[in-house]
């Protein structure tokens, strides 16, 4: 009975990473594809990555969404790092029942709404949209994703190392700093790199709250689906996912290091 | 877990609590409450095309008067064209039916993580995580060349027989469950994962002892115990499913209908700002039982420890 | 008069009326929500003296504890150190250290940072926090490993290390939560002798908090048995043993003979009781006890003796059956059940290696015990 759970696993493992992985395999094929069409192999070529980087439209859109990316990932994860601490340490305060439902919300509400309620804001107080209204929008939602993640290791967290550096000596702040964050450190990362992730993918909410002048990849991507395809964009796909790639697995190697560490193994 | 006392003063304690608070209430819970005023108003030629929401100086009168001004018509107007009600309804049931299959699909998968060996249990999760940290837009796009008519699949069909026409998968209903199902895995994955990670697998060793089939192990062990997980999932899929655009626009074509699409299409080609509005307050209104239930069981997991 | 057991050291001022209290818990109550986790206890704990909190789970010593570390806050009550009262004083000002029951080592820190840590906060020159660090270290013998994080270390050696990282800023008060909990039996007997000499040697006072009586009553000086959030005794571990106050005492540490009986008549020259037998015991001491009480005299096993005849010499004895023998190797333990149907419990050193005509289940025997062999309890 055990050899046909064993199996039943692995196949169902097996196939569901394949359905996962397969779209973006076929993407990162075609674009070394030598002709146009997505769906026939004509040979082996660079031309759609040459092609790219002399697409300014494209490049300039990059620049744009890796900024807003950095700012409004760092931002969120310090916002977000607050709010999972609020709601971890302090279980009384007039209104934590509507705190914690606007750091939980955000998480599932469909960015249609959160795009458009944002865009009614700016206008309403008639607040130029372009890069600062991008990154606004995107430190609002990404930093109930950091809350969340960092609330789930707050919630591991043992207490007794707080209260030993209370004990010999170190006010709240400074246990919080030398302590604390050090410990969960690997989850602050880990909400830092979803905030990333989440803002350089949005569509939705940038395409609602964007100007003139500041146009993300997705948006892009977007209507260069819409209009016609050219592999162009898979090569741009192809780089982001080889950037992303490269950088979790980087990312994946140092925090298991830590990991280890703050564990006491 | 032992309570311990408030560590922070007052006063750092309150500034603690107001960073966030104030950032989320002003750019997430204020906002909500400018859409409802918008779409209780009519639209305008002018920028912005809506009729303004109020006109500070104009004194008191005109404050009343615009009060007068508000009215239900979009409302009205939603309730009216067909179209509307039907996109609704046709967003719950899509988004239904594909928080079903992806729950059909990602229980397998989190089961077979959580039995894995523990030493390649970080690689496995690495690997769900890994395609959510590419982009959502990129492999969503990837399946216009999967399920297209010359598509991939198609092809690989034909070249095995099965079929002798090419299928019209792409612009229906059918490619957007897929396209829902493939986004939003890791998403019923991740928390699956996490409750059947934790539960103590001698609990079925003990029920299968007792006389239980491992199917009727898993059916009476396993399921419930893994309901946190199965709720979170599900939610987490099914709420922002209903309101999915990029989906249906790129794999759902013109011919299906989804309230997302709806709103955007208002917004952008139709330029009705305060019908869009309408449009976005009657979404939360349906959405707001799913994630006040969202937020129960969140709090009710945080509670036990989960 | 004769002394019970032998005392540890010559030190006990809490014999001295006029030895100053130097940590006082005044009506000290703590609740959480409903329930009283801490009752209206009262305590005075003497400079230099190492103390023991003995009870068991959830009878509030650990509570204690906190409240004196600046983890809790008292309901009402005040707790005073060394004549200050400690209300509103948190933690990182108290001159008091804890170290905790999991040690609660900074993970990401080495052992010299570890015990840097507590001087670090309080501003001391780097030279001698160096110089202190490798004092710590050389006191609890970790020289070798000022290097290493806690995780390289066994669980015996994080014992130590989280023991010099609270004894670094040289605090009046040490409160150790449960030390030896996580220590195999043969450590936990090193590491119990260290304390001691430790204590006595830095002349702190220590405080511990601890389930374990073998551990309270071999490192204590005092011990306070707790029970619900009181204080049922507070006495040395010799007089907790052969003096206990009350049933639950008496039952607490070690095994204990409970024989209920009626307080006959008590004077100087001792009392009688009549047991619920009807047998008539003497014993030299009435205690507490009044005439027409019901009392119950509390004999330890090791002070009743097993015969196979009623033995002539002593007045004190009772009838029954060997019902279980218990043969430990350096003494045996039997259960001799009355013909009344109660239980008595006796152990005896072998201290010969052949016994003639040893006693053997279900054989006759008789319990019998000396007059000053118990102590009265009425309550």
């Amino acid at each position: 009975m055990a050899g046909t759970w064993g199996r039943f696993n692995m196949v169902s493992l097996v196939l569901g990473f394949a359905f996962l992985y397969l779209p973006i395999v076929l993407l990162v094929i075609f674009s070394f594809n030598e002709s146009r069409l997505v769906t026939v192999w004509a040979g082996f070529s660079t031309r759609w990555y040459v092609a790219m980087l002399s697409n300014q439209g494209l490049m300039e859109a990059a620049w744009v969404t890796a900024r807003v990316a950095l700012i409004s990932a760092t931002v969120a994860t310090v916002l977000g790092t607050l709010a999972a601490v609020v709601l971890t340490r302090y279980t009384r305060f007039r209104g934590r029942l509507l705190f914690s439902g606007m750091v939980y919300a955000p998480i599932v509400m469909p960015e249609v709404i959160t795009g458009l309620s944002l865009l009614l804001l700016f206008v309403a107080v008639d607040f130029e949209r372009g890069f600062a209204t991008i990154t606004i929008a995107h430190i609002t939602f990404s930093m109930c994703f950091v809350a969340v993640v960092v609330q789930s290791r707050l919630l591991s967290f043992d207490r007794s190392l707080e209260e030993a550096a209370l004990d010999l000596g170190a006010t709240p702040v400074k246990a919080f700093f030398q302590v604390t964050l050090p410990v969960i450190l690997p989850a602050v990362i880990a909400g830092w790199m979803l905030a990333f992730t989440l803002s350089l993918d949005d569509l939705v909410i940038a395409s609602f709250t964007s100007g003139p002048g500041a146009t993300t990849l997705p948006m892009k991507i977007y209507s260069s689906v819409r209009l016609g395809v050219t592999p162009e964009i898979n090569a741009v796909c192809t780089v982001l996912i080889g950037m992303v790639t490269v950088g979790v697995i980087v990312a994946s190697l140092v925090n298991k290091r830590r990991m280890r560490i703050a564990a006491g193994r | 877990m032992r309570k311990s006392r408030q560590p922070k003063g007052s006063w750092g304690r309150r500034f603690l609590i107001a960073v966030p608070y104030l950032w989320l209430f002003v750019f997430f819970l204020v906002p909500f409450f400018i859409v409802f005023r918008i779409s209780l108003s009519q639209p305008a030629i002018a920028m912005p095309p809506y009729t303004p929401i109020f006109e500070l100086d104009a004194g008191l009168s005109s404050f009343v008067q615009a009060l007068k001004e508000l009215s239900l018509d979009n409302y009205l107007f939603l309730l009216d064209d067909p179209l509307y009600v039907n996109a609704y309804l046709s967003s719950l049931l899509i988004a239904a039916v594909s928080t079903v299959f992806t729950l059909l699909v990602g229980y397998p998968v989190a089961y077979g993580m959580a039995r894995a060996p523990t030493a390649i249990r970080p690689v496995l999760l690495m690997m769900v995580i890994l395609p959510f940290w590419t982009s959502f837009l990129i492999r969503v796009y990837a399946w216009i060349g999967i399920l297209k008519p010359e598509g991939l699949l198609n092809q690989f069909l034909l070249f095995l027989g099965v079929i002798d026409q090419p299928l019209v998968i792409l612009n229906t209903t059918a490619a957007i469950i897929i396209g829902i199902v493939y986004s939003y895995l890791p998403f019923m994955v991740l928390p699956l994962y996490a409750t059947l990670e934790k539960m103590d697998y001698a609990l079925v060793e003990a029920a299968e002892d007792l006389g239980c089939t491992p199917l009727a192990a898993f059916w009476k062990i396993t399921l419930p115990l893994s309901m946190p997980g199965v709720i979170a999932g599900s939610m987490l899929v099914f709420i922002p499913a209903v309101g999915e655009f990029v989906i249906p626009d790129l794999l759902g074509g013109s011919r299906t209908l989804m309230i997302g699409k709806t709103l955007w299409n208002e917004f952008f080609s139709n330029r009705d700002w305060p019908v869009s509005s309408a449009v976005a307050i009657v979404l939360l209104v349906v959405l707001v039982v799913p994630i006040a239930y969202f937020q129960r069981a969140q709090a009710r997991a945080r509670e036990r420890g989960l | 008069m004769a002394s019970l057991g032998s005392t540890r050291r010559s030190f006990a001022p809490w014999t001295d009326p006029n030895a100053k209290a130097y940590i006082r818990f005044d009506n000290v109550t703590k609740r959480f929500g409903d329930s009283v986790v801490v009752d209206n206890l009262s305590l005075t704990i003497y400079e230099r003296e190492f103390f023991a909190l003995l009870g068991a789970s959830g009878c509030g010593k650990t509570t204690l504890l906190r409240m004196l570390g600046g983890f809790e806050t008292p309901t009402s009550g005040r707790i005073l150190l060394d004549g200050q009262d400690l209300a509103g004083v948190p933690p990182y000002r108290r001159p008091v250290n804890m170290m905790f029951q999991s040690y609660a080592l900074f993970p990401h820190m080495t052992v010299e940072k570890n015990i840097a840590f507590g001087l670090k906060q309080e501003g001391m020159p780097k030279a001698e926090i160096a110089e202190r660090v490798r004092q710590m270290l050389k006191l609890v013998k970790l020289e070798a490993y000022a290097d290493r994080k806690p995780h390289q270390l066994s669980g015996g050696q994080r014992q130590r290390v989280a023991l010099a990282r609270s004894l670094a800023k040289r605090p009046k008060v040490l409160l150790l939560d449960e030390p030896l909990g996580a220590l195999d039996k043969k450590l936990r007997e090193e590491t119990q002798f260290e304390l001691m000499d430790l204590q006595q040697d830095l002349g702190l006072t220590f405080i511990v908090v601890t389930h374990d009586q073998e551990e309270a009553m071999t490192m204590a000086d005092r011990i306070a048995i707790m029970d619900q959030g009181r204080v049922m005794q507070v006495a040395t571990p010799a007089e907790i043993y052969e003096a206990p106050v009350s049933r639950f005492v008496a039952d607490f540490v070690g095994s204990i003979n409970l024989l209920e009986g009626t307080l006959l008549e008590a004077g100087r020259s001792g009392a009688r009781i009549r047991d619920v037998s009807g047998a008539e015991f003497g014993v030299t001491d009435a205690g507490e006890g009044q005439v027409g009480q019901t009392v119950w005299l509390a004999v330890r096993p090791e002070k009743v003796r097993v015969t196979r005849q009623r033995p002539a010499d002593v007045r004190n004895a009772l009838e029954g059956e060997v019902w279980d023998i218990a043969y430990l190797g350096d003494m045996t333990v039997y259960n001799v059940k009355l013909d009344d149907g109660r239980l008595i419990k006796a152990s005896s050193i072998n201290s010969v290696r052949a016994v003639e005509d040893a006693l053997t289940w279900h054989d006759r025997a008789w319990v019998s015990f000396a007059e000053d062999a118990g102590v009265v309890l009425v309550r």
